[in-house]
């Protein structure tokens, strides 16, 4: 910055410093090199088959994903549309209407959802959620499960932003709705609320990326039947559950699917990350 | 309306807390019915229905330990570059801020494929905890980087203008001032590498293995304590008392971790502040 001395070590230190800065770089293009180049084997032999064969039946060479894709984008959005009120109404109530007491607290709380581990999610689905909705509609394990886990686990990303966002915002605006006279509920609904669009949807975009990647809690509590659910008690299989299951002893073409999928699943991620930055910039906020 | 989102913002705050009293209370209570000190010092045996989990918690410190030892320098290095490199607003610096961002939201289970491929597969390591180790050291660079680096940031610039004014070299400061200045955070990084570690499965099923002997080296295959729970409850039949205990076991680690981070922010900041 203001260096005034130059000598040998600096130099030195520099080079190696700006080598090792640039491991992040070579760490992404290394894993979409060697997740594309492992699925290559897969696009050359099999380019129709992900679409057209009966069912995904590895060993006799069948790969049809269209029911694994449609197992993570149902239990996704499933997770999405069930966390976005509950990340909604946990921020404005820890940020509105919670005791000052319990603030803190149930903050602490919050934070907490997002340290536990997946599996670990996965078990508690597995031990109790389960079972309770075998008693509904047998077998249980289903997308309902899956939705409700994966729900548990993203719905903190959406509250810890609001919260965070909420702390950022002047208490200038909320003095003045209530020198009008506005009652709490008319403030967060139409001032703040619309003032807070760009990083309520950043966050939503999250906690899809989240939630398509999940893999143990879901690999747990959704059954993984090969198969397009029809209703939401039916079991499903999405492709990280996939991926999970059948790398161990996957060989040749089989493996190469996988990667395949793994490499579909990268570039969703990459996509929503892409979708993230134009609203950032679109709704211009600080993160 | 008022009275609508009253009752719903209560409504929804009560029911999560009290599913996380849910989750956390049914795995404590029955593990601790069940709870010995045995449970850590035996060999899992009968696939895991009986005996302890000693190995496996020798497997977790391995990949743990493997995983810092690279994290550590590549993240402390890369940090520093970023701080004390980037005044010119260059290209190459955007473009590695935006590969860290990326890094942090690629699913677990692609770690896991490229973990495979790379090191188990291309360098010949093998199902091994030095796969498993390197992967989840990859995991868990961009969080360790971003901490460490609003560290290096925190240091005052006049600090930095007296180490130039006083004729020291960059190295000089780096390793005097710098480093010395951010060390809480260094160390909050590393107790959040650790955390982002012990969640972790998906990423290490088939890249250091399951298999729950105790490790001889570094090239055996090694079952986590994650991994463990999964086997347990999803493999094996009758297993569920130990994934409890297991269970337990893991949250207790990570609740630590938690506890250790806010106990350096609070204690090692306000010191730092008075200094």
């Amino acid at each position: 910055m203001f260096q005034l001395t130059r000598n040998r070590q600096d130099f030195y230190l520099k080079f190696f410093l700006k080598l090792n800065g640039h491991f992040s770089l070579l760490a992404i293009f290394l894993i979409f090199a060697f997740i594309a180049k492992e699925s290559v084997v897969a696009l050359n032999e099999h380019s129709s088959s992900f679409f057209l064969d009966e069912s995904w039946f590895p060993t006799e060479g069948k790969f049809n994903m269209v029911p694994m894709l449609a197992g993570s984008l149902f239990v996704t959005f499933g997770a999405i549309f069930l966390a976005f009120p509950l990340g909604l109404f946990s921020g404005i109530f820890a940020s509105f209407y919670c005791p000052a007491k319990m603030y803190t607290s149930f903050k602490r709380a919050i934070e907490l959802y997002t340290g536990i581990p997946s599996v670990i999610f996965g078990f508690w689905g597995l031990m109790k959620l389960v079972p309770l909705i075998n008693e509904f509609n047998p077998p249980g394990q289903s997308l309902l499960a899956g939705i409700l886990i994966l729900a548990l686990m993203v719905f903190p990303i959406i509250t810890l932003s609001l919260i965070a966002s909420f702390e950022m915002t002047t208490t200038n605006y909320y003095k003045v709705s209530e020198s009008l006279g506005l009652k709490k509920s008319t403030y967060i609904w139409f001032i703040l609320l619309p003032s807070l669009k760009g990083q309520i949807l950043g966050a939503t975009i999250l906690s899809i990326g989240r939630a398509i990647g999940e893999t143990m809690a879901v690999l747990m509590v959704c059954g993984n039947i090969v198969k397009i659910p029809s209703s939401l008690f039916d079991p499903i299989r999405t492709l990280t559950a996939n991926i999970a299951l059948e790398m161990a002893y996957a060989t040749g073409s089989h493996r190469s699917a996988l990667f395949l999928s793994g490499l579909l699943l990268l570039s969703v991620v990459g996509f929503l990350f892409f979708l993230f930055e134009v609203f950032k910039k679109r709704f211009s906020w600080k993160v | 309306m008022e009275s609508l989102t009253k009752w719903l913002s209560w409504l929804f705050g009560l029911v999560l807390i009290i599913i996380l009293g849910y989750i956390l209370g049914d795995i404590v209570l029955v593990s601790l019915k069940h709870f010995s000190w045995n449970f850590l010092l035996e060999s899992p045996y009968s696939a895991g229905r009986k005996g302890g989990i000693f190995p496996i918690i020798i497997s977790t410190l391995l990949i743990l330990c493997i995983s810092l030892l690279a994290v550590i320098p590549i993240g402390l290095t890369s940090a520093l570059f970023l701080t004390e490199y980037s005044d010119r607003n260059n290209k190459s610096i955007i473009f590695i801020r935006k590969s860290i961002e990326i890094l942090s939201a690629v699913p677990s289970i692609v770690f896991g494929l490229f973990g495979n491929a790379v090191f188990s597969v291309y360098l010949g390591f093998g199902f091994s905890i030095l796969s498993g180790g390197l992967t989840l050291a990859i995991m868990a660079l961009p969080l360790f980087i971003t901490t460490a680096e609003k560290g290096f940031r925190s240091v005052p610039t006049n600090y930095r203008l007296v180490a130039s004014s006083l004729g020291m070299s960059k190295f000089t400061m780096i390793i005097s001032i710098i480093v010395p200045y951010a060390l809480p955070s260094i160390f909050v990084g590393i107790i959040l590498s650790i955390g982002r570690a012990l969640a972790e499965t998906a990423a290490l099923i088939f890249t250091s293995g399951y298999v729950d002997r105790m490790p001889e080296s570094f090239f055996d295959s090694g079952r986590s304590l994650s991994i463990h729970i999964y086997d347990l409850s999803m493999n094996v039949p009758g297993g569920d008392v130990n994934a409890y205990k297991t269970s337990f076991v893991l949250i207790v680690l990570i609740l630590t971790t938690n506890a250790l981070i806010n106990t350096v922010l609070n204690n090692w900041y306000k010191k730092r502040i008075a200094l």
